[in-house]
């Protein structure tokens, strides 16, 4: 797979334009107080959204060599999963709700 | 006059140092793994206020979400204008980006001088611990970043970056972009999730 191709201005200035959406969306919603029982789980995917819009075109990781992906999304993966593992420790179940 | 700097290549037809700083990225994400989870692992045990609920500005940290969502937009518009050789917009949006760090690094700086007048401090509750460590650890990754983009920019000032360095820039880019990816886990963990 090619490591050039890139994204155009304009799916930068879309992306940039969804990721501050996303953003008042989640002030939006942090603020709402019918969404406080969904709170966490609304947030959490707003979140990873985000995340991966950054990665997949700012960061090239959609268009650049899928070596990379396993690169970054190996030890992406092995934190989650220490992460998750030491809350269920902690805890004994992961919290969904706040 | 621009240094040519072609890249080596791994036996994969990759770019070396690009394969190795992704590697870093990956190495990154751990270091940044342990820093959250100790942060949710200690989360509502602090014995003793200020609790998150009291002293988070949730307005203001919007606004340096914004700021840093915005200078990752600046550092890829400031890539495509070297990499097709507008080292006129390459300059400028280097810049931008850099002057974007600068202005979140002052608002950190503003919020830890805050919560330290509130009383929270490195050693207050668990709370204040976990808080410092991760977000000032971010904040010290975003320093080296600033620091970063402002060599390139003064080696673009002088001539000797141009399309040919294109590499190099998409590596910074790559750092500052991860710094921002983690600002936004942190916005969401720390700050939202209370």
């Amino acid at each position: 797979m090619s490591e050039q191709a890139h994204a155009t201005t304009g799916t930068y200035l879309r992306v940039a334009l969804i990721l501050v959406m996303i953003t008042l969306i989640e002030v939006g919603v942090f603020y709402v107080p019918a969404f406080q029982g969904v709170l966490v789980p609304v947030l959490l995917v707003l979140s990873a959204v985000k995340f991966a819009l950054v990665v997949m075109f700012f960061m090239h990781l959609k268009f650049d060599n899928r070596f990379f992906i396993f690169l970054f999304g190996g030890p992406l993966i092995l934190a989650l999963a220490v992460g998750i593992s030491l809350l269920f420790i902690f805890y004994g179940a992961v919290r969904l709700r706040s | 006059m621009a240094q040519v700097t072609h890249g080596h290549h791994t036996s994969m037809g990759l770019e070396s140092r690009k394969m190795a700083f992704w590697a870093f990225i990956g190495s990154e994400c751990l270091l940044f793994g342990s820093l959250i989870s100790t942060y949710l692992v200690y989360k509502g045990r602090s014995l003793n206020g200020p609790y998150p609920h009291e002293i988070l500005n949730i307005p203001f940290t919007s606004f340096s979400t914004f700021d840093l969502l915005m200078s990752s937009l600046a550092m890829v518009l400031a890539l495509a204008a070297v990499q097709r050789g507008d080292m006129k917009q390459g300059k400028l949006w280097l810049l931008i980006t850099a002057l974007l760090g600068l202005v979140f690094l002052g608002g950190q700086f503003w919020e830890f001088s805050h919560f330290v007048h509130e009383g929270l401090g490195l050693t207050t509750n668990l709370f204040g611990s976990t808080f410092y460590v991760l977000t000032g650890t971010h904040g010290a990754h975003v320093t080296v970043g600033v620091i970063w983009l402002l060599t390139l920019w003064i080696q673009a000032m002088r001539g000797k970056l141009g399309p040919a360095n294109a590499l190099t820039v998409e590596i910074t880019g790559l750092y500052w972009h991860f710094v921002d990816v983690v600002w936004i886990v942190i916005f969401t963990v720390v700050y939202l999730i209370q």
